[in-house]
C-alpha cells in the first residue's frame, strides 16, 4: 500500500505540496490538511453538493475527487471566493433575503450560484432551479435563494453589483 | 464513509495502464471521473486492491472526426460533449441527453467511457448508443476491438468487457445530416436517475417516417430498442392514428421491472407518454 503519494496544487491562489493517502478524498484534504473548513461534508457520496468546489475554474464535488487526483490543479474554495470579494454581492444577497439558516448548504449553494452566473448571466428563475437542483438545503425551501441569485443577476448586469475588491 | 486502502496507480500511456489491468484483473478498477465508483467506495459497496488512475492517458479525452465516424474519447467529460459543436452535428442524441445527466457538477468530471463500462440501466448516454447504431472501442493487451452497443450492454452493470480491458472510445457511425434526434425522461427530480428515457433517432421525411430508430433506458436490465415500434413507423406517415399503433406496440417491446422507484405498470405508462410526445413532435 502507498502511505503517501506527493501532491502539488494551488489552493485558493496559494501553491503548496504535501503527500497524501490515495484514499484520502478532495474534501477531507481540504478540512483536515489545510484545515479549510469552509467546505462542507455533508452525503459523501455526491448526492447533496455541501462539498461543492471548483477545479481549474469547474464546479465538482469535493467529496468525489481522490485528493491525488488533484495534482497539477487549481482549485478555489468558499474561502478563496469570499476572500478575493468575488461572490462578495451573493453573500450579500443571501443575507438580505434570508437565503441561509443553519448555513450548512450556503457554501456548496455560493459556489453553485456563482459558477451559474459565470456562464449564464442573465439566468430566470428556472434556470436557477435547475442549477440548484444538486445542492440540498434542509432549511429555506429554496425559494429565499432563488430570489438572491436573480437580484444578484441583476445588479450585476445593471453593473451595480461587485464586492468591495472588484 | 471513508474508502478502505488502495493502491494508487497513475499510468501515463495506455499500455502502462493495460500492463497495470493484467497484473491487478478483477482486483483492479479503472478511475475516470469518478463519479459512480468513488461513492461506491466511500460506502464500501467496492473495495478494489488498486485503483488505476486513466486521468493523465494523452488524447483519451478528444472527440474528433474520423473515416469511421465520430469518435469520442472515453475522457471526454460529459460537460464537454454536452456543447461540443461535433456531437450536436453527429451524435444528437447524446448532445440533448447530457442535461440530464446529474448535475453540472458530477458532469464536469463524469466522463463517457465511465458511464458506459459502469452500464447502469437507467443511465441515458447508453440508450443513446443504442439509438445511434454506435460501437465501444475496447483496449486489452495488445489488442483492440470494437462492440456493437446493442451487444456490448449484457445486464445490469454487465458489459461484455473483459477484466483486462478498457473502453477506449464509443464510436458513432456515419449518418445521413438530416435525420431528426429527441431525447426526453420523466424523473422525480432533475439529475435523478430516469424512472423512464426514450432516445429518438430517425429520417422523417414530409412526416413520413423512413427510418425510426427508438432506445429506452430504465425500462429493463439494459437499454432497449423498441424494435416492435419501430416496425410500425417504418415508411409510414406519422399520423395520429400510426402513432398510435406503435404507442400499443410498446406492451410487447417493453416488460419494466418494478421497484421501489416506481411500478411496472406505471414505468409501462410512461414509456407510452413519452413515445407519444416524441413521436408528436416529429410528425
Amino acid at each position: 500500500m502507498d502511505a503517501g503519494i506527493p501532491l502539488s496544487l494551488t489552493v485558493n491562489g496559494v501553491a503548496l505540496s504535501r503527500l497524501v493517502e490515495p484514499r484520502t478524498s478532495l474534501v477531507d484534504f481540504l478540512r483536515y490538511e489545510l484545515e479549510l473548513t469552509g467546505t462542507h461534508v455533508g452525503c459523501e457520496h455526491g448526492v447533496c453538493g455541501a462539498c461543492t468546489v471548483r477545479v481549474d475554474g469547474a464546479i465538482a464535488r469535493a467529496c468525489l475527487m481522490l485528493a491525488v487526483q488533484a495534482d497539477g490543479a487549481r482549485v478555489d474554495t468558499i474561502e478563496g471566493v469570499a476572500g478575493t470579494g468575488e461572490v462578495f454581492d451573493l453573500q450579500q444577497a443571501f443575507a438580505e433575503e434570508n437565503a441561509l439558516q443553519c448555513g450548512f448548504c450556503t457554501p456548496g449553494m455560493l459556489l453553485t450560484a456563482q459558477d451559474l452566473l459565470s456562464r449564464t448571466p442573465d439566468a430566470g428563475s428556472d434556470e436557477i432551479r435547475e442549477a440548484l437542483s444538486g445542492n440540498y438545503c434542509r432549511c429555506t425551501g429554496y425559494h429565499a435563494m432563488v430570489d438572491a441569485i436573480r437580484k444578484t443577476s441583476e445588479s450585476r448586469r445593471r453593473g451595480t453589483g461587485g464586492g468591495p475588491h472588484r | 464513509m471513508k474508502p478502505p486502502p488502495f493502491a494508487y496507480h497513475r499510468p501515463a500511456s495506455l499500455d502502462e495502464a493495460l500492463a497495470l489491468l493484467e497484473r491487478y484483473g478483477s482486483d483492479g478498477r479503472i478511475l475516470a471521473g469518478g463519479q459512480s465508483l468513488v461513492p461506491a467506495l466511500n460506502m464500501r459497496l467496492a473495495a478494489p486492491a488498486a485503483l488505476i488512475d486513466i486521468n493523465r492517458l494523452p488524447g483519451l479525452d478528444a472527440i474528433r472526426l474520423a473515416p469511421e465516424g465520430l469518435v469520442i474519447g472515453a475522457l471526454a467529460r460529459h460537460a464537454d460533449v454536452e456543447i461540443a459543436p461535433l456531437v450536436l452535428r453527429h451524435a444528437r442524441p447524446i448532445a440533448l441527453a447530457m442535461p440530464h445527466v446529474g448535475h453540472r457538477a458530477i458532469r464536469t468530471r463524469g466522463t463517457i467511457g465511465g458511464s458506459v463500462a459502469l452500464a447502469d440501466p437507467a443511465a441515458e448516454l447508453p440508450a443513446c448508443l443504442l439509438a445511434l447504431d454506435a460501437r465501444i472501442r475496447v483496449a486489452g493487451p495488445g489488442s483492440q476491438r470494437e462492440i456493437s452497443a446493442q451487444r456490448f450492454f449484457q445486464g445490469i452493470y454487465t458489459t461484455d468487457l473483459s477484466p483486462h480491458e478498457m473502453v477506449t472510445a464509443v464510436v458513432v457511425p456515419p449518418g445521413p445530416a438530416d435525420w431528426t434526434s429527441r431525447f426526453v425522461e420523466l424523473a422525480r427530480r432533475h439529475g435523478d436517475y430516469a424512472l423512464v428515457g426514450l432516445a429518438a433517432h430517425g429520417h422523417v421525411e414530409n412526416s413520413i417516417a423512413r427510418e425510426m430508430r427508438l432506445a429506452f433506458c430504465g425500462v429493463g436490465p439494459t437499454p432497449l430498442r423498441a424494435t416492435r415500434a419501430e416496425a410500425k413507423l417504418r415508411g409510414r406517415a406519422l399520423g395520429p392514428s400510426v402513432r398510435a399503433e406503435a404507442v400499443s406496440a410498446l406492451e410487447a417491446d417493453l416488460d419494466p421491472p418494478g421497484d421501489v422507484h416506481a411500478s411496472s405498470a406505471l414505468r409501462r405508462h410512461l414509456a407510452r407518454v413519452l413515445l407519444a410526445w416524441v413521436l408528436a413532435s416529429m410528425a
